[in-house]
């Protein structure tokens, strides 16, 4: 075995850790800050907001794993030769499962099935050859007898159920010290959370090396690793847009209430105009165009990898451009406000200069608004992929999304007997992700919100 | 007020202007026509005669902004910008990329949009301050709670899934509609009523939420107080005061979406098979229209801005105390 590798950075990838670099940053920022502190510790009292925050730490946590991408090196018969590196980029999740893309079967298969969906002509061992339903080259592969199925699955599930309890009490012994040292945290519902997390993801990570858990889909790939890969694409949406949308929106937001006169104008200008635009329609022309740029300049994107990952960042900055109005027009009416207040009209009298009054003034006193903004919005963007696949301008085809599972397996609910497990999973997937990031935000808000604490 | 209305439609003309440019920038400027053609046409072993040929049969040959060979007016007119940009402030669309004109398509696709829309828009009105007002009524009771978790839940389920299982359960499993199609008067029934509750059911989890923060922020003022401390039934309370003052901000919301309607639903139409502006929307996308896109940016952009008019002229016909200055 051959352990060289190159790494194969994109700029999502770089980016979304980035972000988890500037997350943590404020986070310690946080910790040094006692109002906020306060804030987060007031969003942390509430049970939903630790449950839902070990969920989205476990989706988080798949998708940072999924974000290492690199080439593995080609073993070489000759010891002179020239290292190659293998076409295939692949991510720590797939050097942690890798089973997963490697067990690929010729098409549909159920969930656990141990044959494929549709019948084939198979060659008998007598010459002949018969219509049936073939075995699964991985699907139960390891069962000399098909009849031990059920039996083997519960063994199986069991043994694993045992690893997640195991690793639930252990979970619960770590946390301990740190649940005394921050007593006003829900650490029993985020226990217990974890625990459900363990008890679902456990058996099918376990049974994942032998059946296939949620099925195949049409080119016979594990549904499974699809709905994990998506996990990426649905966070890195969620999170990147976010990057375009607040320097726009906190920028000109602040700016329209703070000067007022023509700035404000010209910013509000800006903004109805832009928002007047249908914003499907704006993202379909954008995303249209760079088709067109991309087909037209093919040199600049040598592999599949690179330009799918183009075409996410590119929508990720689309769906930031179109969508930074809302945020704009709430900063600018508090701006307006804030501006009229005697603190910023004794800075005025004191001297000190716009840029200092905006940077040390105005924006600390709107963030809570910023924070509950971009919460808010991620379950919104999560939900805009999929659609936006549907139509087709949304990621790339070759990017594995929930858009574009729900796009390929749309057509097959007509066929008889249904294939339901693809779309069942992307709607599973999908609504885990979006109810929790909902919970979660609005624990954030009822946290920051002052209104919400005086009621 | 006829002045305030007048200063508002003028106040409209440089946003339409900005949407005008835009489009103009996004769709001629950012991408040339070449490109375009080369799209259409398939990108590899495309011959230049082709381009051209592709070029002139839609008027792309022309010059940006200014044509030099021209005389006079003609050198502003005889131009892709005045053309395909300027003319879509007179409705004049031009021709698809199917050769149909664009403002004869538009017309003919607007009933079956609104025949889906309009339903779905009252029902869902009706439904969800409905539901609103009953978890308000109820409020701080387990039903309250409840609902606001239900809301959430069905906020978190994605449209595709309410369009492809309800046509899985209602069309496919029970056989109640047909799946999809569209017919003419009163046999577009059976087509429209299964479009129309999903659209419905799909809006209930953000809509009666919404109404819900409205209805109780309404229920904290100190009229409210004195009504109850007057006496007054709980009951008379809710749909006689909170009711009516809550539903200022609700209808005034609802006038911006109203002119909306004509744009249709994009997902419903095309799962349904409507025939409607919707669905006419995604088949451009799909066929890189880039002149059908064109007009609808423009269309949906005005009705936008009509819906923001309406909005502030609700405002002083519902509030006097904001006046027309």
């Amino acid at each position: 075995m051959n352990m060289g590798f190159l790494f194969v950075p994109l700029w999502t990838d770089v980016l979304l850790w980035l972000l988890v670099a500037t997350i943590a940053g404020y986070g310690w920022r946080c910790s040094r800050q006692p109002h906020l502190a306060a804030a987060w510790a007031r969003v942390f009292r509430r049970r939903t907001a630790a449950m839902t925050s070990v969920v989205l730490t476990c989706f988080v946590l798949v998708s940072l794993t999924d974000s290492v991408h690199f080439r593995r090196q080609l073993e070489s018969q000759q010891p002179a030769a020239e290292i190659a590196y293998a076409g295939r980029v692949t991510t720590l999740l797939d050097l942690a499962l890798p089973h997963l893309y490697e067990h690929s079967e010729k098409s549909y298969s159920a969930p656990f099935a141990t044959r494929l969906f549709s019948k084939e002509l198979v060659e008998l061992p007598g010459g002949k050859s018969a219509r049936e339903y073939p075995r699964l080259r991985y699907g139960g592969a390891h069962l000399a007898n098909e009849a031990d199925r059920a039996g083997d699955i519960a063994r199986r599930g069991g043994l694993a159920l045992l690893a997640a309890a195991a690793l639930w009490g252990i979970a619960g012994l770590a946390l301990r010290p740190v649940a005394r040292r921050y007593p006003g945290v829900h650490w029993g519902a985020a226990w217990l959370t974890f625990g459900a997390v363990l008890a679902v993801m456990m058996p099918l990570l376990g049974l994942s090396a032998e059946y296939h858990v949620l099925g195949t889909d049409k080119v016979g790939q594990d549904v499974f690793y699809q709905a994990l890969k998506s996990i990426r694409t649905s966070l890195i949406i969620g999170t990147l847009t976010t990057l375009v949308l607040l320097p726009l929106g906190l920028g000109l937001g602040v700016m329209a209430g703070y000067f007022k006169g023509w700035v404000d104008d010209a910013i509000q200008y800006v903004y109805t105009t832009i928002h007047s635009i249908p914003a499907v329609l704006l993202i379909a022309a954008a995303v249209l165009m760079m088709q067109v740029y991309i087909d037209s300049h093919p040199q600049l994107f040598p592999t599949t990898a690179q330009r799918a990952d183009l075409r996410l960042l590119f929508l990720c900055v689309i769906l930031g451009f179109t969508s930074w109005t809302g945020l704009a027009r709430l900063l600018r009416g508090e701006a307006l406000k804030l501006s009229e207040l005697e603190f910023i009209q004794a800075a005025h009298a004191f001297g000190v200069s716009h840029r200092r009054i905006l940077l040390r003034h105005i924006v600390p006193n709107v963030a809570h608004i910023v924070i509950i903004a971009m919460v808010m919005d991620f379950s919104g963007l999560v939900l805009a992929e999929a659609v936006l696949s549907y139509v087709g301008v949304g990621v790339d085809p070759s990017t594995t999304s929930f858009g574009t599972m729900i796009n390929s397996a749309r057509l097959e609910m007509a066929r008889e007997p249904t294939v339901w497990w693809s779309l069942a999973s992307a709607f599973g997937f999908m609504f885990v992700l979006v109810l929790a990031a909902n919970l979660f935000a609005d624990a954030v808000r009822d946290g920051f919100d002052p209104r919400v604490r005086l009621a | 007020m006829l002045g305030y209305i007048l200063r508002r439609v003028l106040y409209a003309v440089p946003i339409l202007v900005g949407v005008n440019l835009i489009t103009f920038a996004l769709f001629f400027v950012l991408n040339t026509p070449d490109d375009m053609a080369r799209m259409q046409l398939g990108t590899k072993r495309v011959t230049a005669e082709a381009i051209e040929k592709w070029k002139a049969e839609r008027g792309y040959n022309k010059p940006m902004l200014w044509n030099g060979n021209a005389s006079g007016l003609a050198k502003l007119e005889d131009t892709i910008f005045f053309q395909k940009s300027i003319r879509l402030f007179v409705l004049d669309f031009g021709a698809a990329e199917d050769g149909r004109n664009i403002g004869s398509e538009i017309r003919a696709r607007v009933g079956p949009s609104l025949a889906i829309a309009v339903p779905v828009f009252l029902v869902g009105l009706l439904v969800n301050v409905s539901f609103a007002l009953l978890m308000a009524f109820f409020r701080t009771t387990y039903v309250d709670f409840s609902g606001v978790v239900l809301c959430v839940a069905m906020m978190s389920i994605s449209t595709l899934f309410y369009i492809i299982g309800g046509q899985f359960v209602v069309s496919k499993l029970w056989h109640l509609v047909p799946i999809s199609g569209y017919d003419q008067g009163l046999n577009a029934l059976k087509f429209l009523v299964l479009p129309v509750i999903i659209g419905v059911v799909s809006g209930i989890g953000s809509g009666s939420r919404w109404y819900r923060t409205l209805f109780l922020e309404e229920m904290n003022k100190d009229y409210v107080r004195t009504a109850r401390a007057k006496g007054l039934a709980e009951t008379a309370v809710m749909f006689r005061h909170v009711l009516k003052n809550a539903l200022i901000p609700i209808l005034t919301g609802c006038v911006a979406v109203i002119p909306l309607l004509f744009m249709g639903s994009l997902l419903t139409e095309s799962f349904f098979g409507i025939p409607g502006l919707g669905g006419y929307t995604i088949d451009a996308i799909q066929a890189q229209d880039f002149a059908v896109l064109r007009s609808m940016v423009f269309i949906g952009s005005v009705l936008y801005i009509v819906g923001l008019l309406l909005t502030d002229l609700s405002y002083t016909l519902v509030d006097p105390r904001i006046r027309l200055q």
